[in-house]
């Protein structure tokens, strides 16, 4: 597998894509550093922008790499290799690309400003894993989608509404169903639909540390335990390893029943 | 402090002086002539002096109804055994310095204390480590005293069985100054106290509040540090008072504020930290008070306004990284935001004149839905409740269209 | 050596496949004829394990293939389209599938024989229809393996170089291997192949030599041959 990971990796590294994307976070590093002046702020809007832009870039690079490469992977499947390691490699290595990009071209800008001399270290580590995870999960999905279906347009409409429902409509069906039933408890509702969604998990993850006060101001004792102790970070941390393990497994699943 | 009452503290110490060269001293140690403090004060006229040596006295209800000092050399030991109160003062001029006093009696219907400070003009109380106390200084109709540089603890676990380490009831021109109060119910509790100073005291991980103030005027406190209290710091039913330099911070919970202002009327708050507390300030039915050269870091809600707040004034203060910068509960309003530093102002300023061009609305669409429901908390900072924002931003429907910063400023300001 | 046992193959409700069995256990070139249609790429496919048929069993050398991979040593494939990541350059190419497969490769006699020395470094993004086909011939025929399947082999070659594949299938025969043609080119399977196996409607109609189909109906050409089947069968 780490050969095929190898070569899709430096296949997508040395695509004009990766650089713009890498370029990006370079720009967005130092523009944000500049402007604000300070790391703290930084990281602030910086979380805004990987919750929702990992996903998408996520998605889409992934369902355009494995449409993309349709044909070279059919000449692997005739070689002797097995298949899921093909799918796998394939996977990793636009995962790990993408992941690439994404620290390098923000450790870059902030390395420079001395973000190791700074208290920030933490958050923006649990930022940069944050938006790993979700590139990681985010591919998986995309690589789903592409596996169940041949038809590059439907699964790229697919991959874009995925994406879109769990980065906003969700968010606005979870707020619509708390007003609606606002006389019930809802704390275990509300941390359960949270855990049910990637980038609300991630976006917790993140919360726990730069928001802790204000999510320290709800009273039920589901939330007191979940954010007030470590079980919030533990718990989130465990699920988002299950949200970035099934729909590996379910690629392993898919591709091995698929007819090429 | 106003004038008169200084000069009258100078002429009483200079009174105390003379008399005490006039006075005796009696010492008290395991083999002095008095071995315990009680048979000492029987032996003592008023202006004497009493030097308690190095050990341990275990001893309670000592009366002291004459002018008296005494003194603890090397921090003698007074062990109350968990019998009742260890001091008991009734007279003026009384001044108790270097002393450890411990194990104060808990009791439910009478408030036992380390020192019980009844009806004294001129008292002083320093230099004195108070440990597993039920109060600590209790002290009570006086006036004209200084509690200066005590440290003051507990174990408080239920509010119910536990006391306060500075409490003041119907005191006035009394100076309160570098305390340290922990585990305690109250810190500091101030009830009908004039005059007087609260400052650099360092009150936390106290139950209920570091500090609580009531029905007390004319107060100052400044350069005080309030953390880890169970309700932070709470100040209410007080005219004119001026609170400067304190820090407020690591206050965490639902009913948990740096600064509860209720009822408070001509207040200057200026140059204070409120950091990472739930709530920075809480204020209810507070009129005419000024706020500037404050900071705001990264608190759940920087301001909260309940409502009946009238003619208060923000300005030149530093809202910096907080969850919501202003929580209010009403469509109307007649406070006033003017020419603070907003770090979530995304505006620009053409005319490089250090002001944004456009306002800045600190009350944002999504602090009315976390008021209504609660547990929408958990959507803070998702892309979807950014774009409810911004449509509000647009055109105000829920929040009031006059409550806006029309000067923010570019950059912090420093301290 | 290949061994086909009652496959069958649906892609949604279309039948494809349907009981099909084959056995080849000799050296030689069979072509693998049909219209279009008729399931030859699938069949092939399933040999490969690319498709998954719903029933049957395919052996090779002996084992049953389903879910396995390491007998995919002993086949070249050839496939029909060839199609390759832009971003490679064509020795990246080489170098890899030559690396993936860990055996004994004579790249560099089949580059000299296709001429492709000038291309080695250009980026297969970048390379005609017909040039990509040649690297694709390279990529099959640089492996020793006993078995050869290759889908439309002639497809955007000039007369050059199909002179080279009918040398290079006429090489490989002579050692023994056997080969799997699926071509619309009639001449082309005349020269080449020393049996046929006629697919229709996803069963196998005819299953022998080139002359005994000529004699089954007869006619003097292979075309002509196939064309009479057809209209027979009213297809």
């Amino acid at each position: 597998m780490f050969k095929i990971l190898q070569y899709s990796f430096y296949d997508l590294v040395r695509s004009r894509w990766s650089y713009v994307y890498f370029l990006f976070y370079l720009v967005l590093g130092f523009a944000l550093l500049f402007l604000n002046n300070s790391v703290s702020k930084s990281i602030i809007t910086l979380m805004n922008i990987i919750i929702v832009l990992t996903p998408m870039i996520g998605t889409i690079f992934g369902i355009m790499y494995f449409y993309s490469s349709r044909e070279f992977t059919e000449l692997l499947l005739a070689q002797p290799i097995k298949r899921t390691t093909i799918f796998l490699g394939q996977y990793f290595g636009v995962s790990f690309s993408l992941a690439l990009s994404l620290i390098l071209g923000l450790g870059i800008p902030f390395t420079v400003y001395g973000l190791w001399e700074s208290s920030e270290v933490i958050n923006f580590g649990l930022l940069l894993a944050s938006g790993t995870f979700l590139t990681f999960i985010f591919v998986a999905i995309s690589v789903n989608i592409a596996l169940l279906h041949d038809n590059r347009i439907k699964g790229f409409g697919y991959a874009i509404l995925i994406w879109l429902s769990l980065a906003v409509i969700y968010d606005g069906l979870f707020l619509i169903s708390l007003m609606v039933f606002e006389d019930y408890p809802l704390d275990k509702f509300s941390l359960v639909a949270t855990m049910l969604n990637p980038i609300d998990l991630s976006r917790i993850l993140i919360l726990l540390k730069l928001d802790i006060s204000a999510l320290l101001g709800y009273t039920g004792a589901v939330f007191q335990k979940f954010f007030g102790t470590n079980m919030g970070i533990l718990t989130s941390f465990l699920i988002l390893l299950t949200w970035s393990t099934v729909p590996v497994l379910l690629i392993k699943r898919i591709a091995n029943k698929k007819d090429f | 402090m106003n004038k008169n009452t200084t000069i009258l503290f100078i002429l009483l110490g200079f009174f105390n002086l003379i008399s005490s060269t006039y006075a005796n001293s009696v010492q008290v140690c395991k083999s002095c002539r008095f071995t315990s403090i009680k048979q000492a004060i029987a032996n003592t006229s008023a202006y004497d002096t009493i030097w308690v040596q190095k050990g341990v006295y275990l001893e309670f209800d000592i009366d002291i109804n004459r002018p008296l000092v005494m003194l603890g050399v090397d921090t003698p030991i007074i062990d109350g055994n968990g019998e009742g109160t260890i001091i008991n003062i009734a007279a003026d001029n009384v001044v108790i310095r270097g002393f450890t006093l411990k194990n104060v009696g808990v009791s439910y219907t009478k408030d036992h204390a380390a020192i019980h400070v009844y009806k004294c003009r001129n008292f002083t109380i320093e230099n004195n480590i108070l440990q597993n106390v039920f109060f600590g200084l209790l002290i009570e109709k006086s006036h004209e005293g200084i509690v200066r540089k005590n440290s003051i603890s507990s174990h408080a676990q239920e509010e119910f069985n536990s006391g306060n380490g500075i409490h003041l009831w119907h005191c006035s021109n009394v100076e309160v100054t570098y305390n340290t109060l922990f585990r305690l119910r109250d810190g500091i509790y101030f009830e009908f106290v004039s005059e007087s100073t609260i400052s650099h005291n360092v009150s936390h991980n106290n139950l209920r509040y570091g500090l609580h103030f009531m029905f007390s005027n004319n107060d100052n406190y400044y350069d005080n540090e309030f953390y880890d209290n169970g309700a932070g710091v709470a100040v209410m039913f007080s005219k004119f008072i001026n609170m400067k330099r304190n820090k407020f911070y690591k206050n965490w919970g639902t009913s948990s504020f740096g600064l509860l202002l209720k009822e408070i009327y001509d207040a200057e708050i200026e140059d204070n930290t409120f950091e990472e507390n739930t709530t920075g300030i809480y204020i209810e039915g507070s009129t005419r008070i000024n706020y500037r050269f404050n900071q705001f870091n990264r608190n759940g809600w920087a301001i909260k306004f309940a409502g009946g707040c009238y003619a208060n004034i923000f300005s030149q203060n530093n809202f910096i990284s907080n969850s919501f910068d202003v929580s209010y509960n009403s469509k109307l309003n007649d406070n006033k935001f003017e020419g603070n530093y907003w770090s979530s102002y995304t505006g620009y300023d053409l005319d490089k004149d250090g002001k944004g061009d456009i306002p800045y609305r600190p009350v944002k669409l999504f602090s009315y839905i976390v008021n209504r429901t609660p547990e929408s908390i958990v959507l803070l900072r998702s892309l979807f409740i950014d774009i409810l924002n911004f449509s509000e931003k647009v055109s105000p429907v829920f929040t009031p269209d006059n409550l806006i910063d029309n000067s923010p400023q570019m950059a912090a300001f420093n301290d | 050596m290949i061994e086909i046992n009652k496959l069958n193959k649906k892609f949604g409700r279309v039948k494809v496949l349907e009981d099909v069995s084959l056995k080849i256990d000799k050296s030689g070139v069979f072509a693998i004829l049909g219209p279009n249609g008729s399931g030859k790429t699938t069949l092939i496919k399933s040999i490969l394990g690319m498709v998954i048929p719903q029933r049957g069993v395919i052996k090779i050398n002996g084992d049953i293939i389903s879910n396995q991979w390491l007998y995919r040593k002993s086949i070249n494939y050839l496939p029909q389209i060839a199609r390759f990541p832009d971003n490679l350059k064509v020795a990246e190419l080489i170098r890899m599938i030559t690396n993936l497969r860990g055996q004994k490769s004579n790249d560099k006699e089949l580059i000299r024989l296709f001429k492709l020395e000038p291309f080695l470094d250009k980026k297969l993004g970048n390379l005609s229809g017909g040039t990509k086909q040649k690297v694709n011939l390279v990529l099959t025929f640089m492996f020793d393996s006993p078995i050869l399947i290759l889908d439309e082999p002639t497809t955007g070659l000039d007369p050059v170089s199909l002179i080279h594949l009918k040398e290079l299938i006429k090489k490989e025969k002579e050692e023994g291997k056997t080969i799997l043609i699926t071509t619309h080119i009639m001449d082309f399977v005349e020269v080449i192949a020393d049996e046929i196996v006629f697919l229709l409607e996803g069963n196998i109609y005819f299953e022998g030599t080139v002359d005994n189909l000529k004699k089954n109906s007869g006619k003097n050409s292979l075309e002509e041959a196939i064309a009479t089947i057809l209209t027979e069968e009213n297809v």
